[in-house]
């Protein structure tokens, strides 16, 4: 499988922060609420946590996108 | 006849469930989360809670069609209003059934079809619940002031807190809280004339069992 990268799409985020809550190893809170996600790869052992993240994304604004 | 206890059994927690769904809803995007609750949890509970009552109503639907105690067809619990036996709070019931079909396919289908659309659809649950507490208390109008009645009435101030924390909450909170609460109110009062003289008037009349004295006796 080849390595994918958590990407928010800024406009679509509401700031629920329900990301964070599901992700905390990946993605953190800035002071508004809005997700800060690591840039890297997402590692095999942390796959279903970050596949758990976007599924539950109110606004479907975070997305896994295959490594560039 | 046995159908027909199930199709009271689980019309009465498809309601509770119903409500639980809707709240939990309600609380999920008034964002009434806390640290020991946190949001994910309302939103899976309200997403898992919802499969359930489709899968209750689905029960309750087939086993009052497949039961020879009322005249139901498959249709009248699809189509409203057509049927033979109680059509108006039959068909209230229908509606409700479609509304939350809508609702469940849309929700499985949201990374298909977009937010947009998901999220437009989806204020039909405002529309299902009442549609559902009115079929409950319409249709089972033989049903005698108990705990039908109660469970139903509390499902409802269940539902009118939440709506009114939803308004709170919102951006326009003094217009929305204004509105909510007007709204509450006109449904509280008809709910509490019409209760009274419609499905108790009845369930009493049912119970004295003759119809001289139904006439008679109902106030
Ligand atoms: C079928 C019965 C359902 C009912 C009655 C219901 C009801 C509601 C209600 C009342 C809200 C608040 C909407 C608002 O005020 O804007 C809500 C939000 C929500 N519902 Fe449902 N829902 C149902 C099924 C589902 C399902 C199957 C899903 C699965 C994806 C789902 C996902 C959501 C989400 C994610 C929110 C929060 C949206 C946000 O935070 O912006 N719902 N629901
Ligand atoms: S869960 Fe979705 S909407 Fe909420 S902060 Fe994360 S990316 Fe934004």
């Amino acid at each position: 499988m080849r390595p994918e990268r958590l990407v928010v799409d800024p406009t679509a985020c509401t700031a629920h922060g329900m990301c964070a809550e599901l992700f905390p190893e990946w993605i953190q809170l800035d002071d508004w609420g809005y997700p800060m996600i690591d840039s890297g790869d997402v590692p095999p052992d942390l796959r279903d946590h970050a596949e758990r993240a976007v599924k539950m994304c109110p606004a479907l604004a975070l997305k896994l996108r295959r490594g560039s | 006849m046995a159908l027909w206890y199930l199709t009271r059994a689980t019309g009465g927690v498809a309601l509770v469930l119903l409500t639980i769904t809707l709240v939990l809803g309600i609380v999920d995007v008034a964002r009434l989360s806390s640290q020991r609750t946190p949001r994910f949890v309302v939103d899976a509970v309200h997403r898992t809670a919802s499969l359930f009552v489709v899968l209750l109503v689905a029960i309750h639907v087939l086993t009052a069609v497949l039961d020879s105690f009322a005249p139901i067809r498959l249709a009248d619990a699809i189509v409203p209003f057509g049927g033979t036996y109680r059509p108006v709070w039959v068909g209230l019931g229908a509606l409700s059934f479609d509304l939350l079909l809508a609702l469940a396919v849309t929700s499985l289908l949201r990374a298909r079809i977009g937010v947009r659309a998901w999220r437009t659809v989806h204020w039909a649950a405002y529309a299902c619940w009442p549609f559902a507490f009115m079929h409950a208390l319409g249709t089972g109008s033989d049903i005698k002031p108990g705990w039908m009645l109660w469970l139903s009435l509390a499902c409802a101030a269940a539902v009118a807190l939440a709506v009114l924390a939803r308004a709170a909450a919102s951006y326009s909170a003094g217009v929305a809280v204004t509105g909510v609460t007007a709204v509450l109110a006109i449904a509280g009062l008809a709910l509490a004339l019409w209760i009274p003289a419609g499905p108790l008037a009845n369930g009493w009349a049912k119970k004295s069992g003759t119809p001289s004295s139904l006439l008679g006796g109902k106030r």
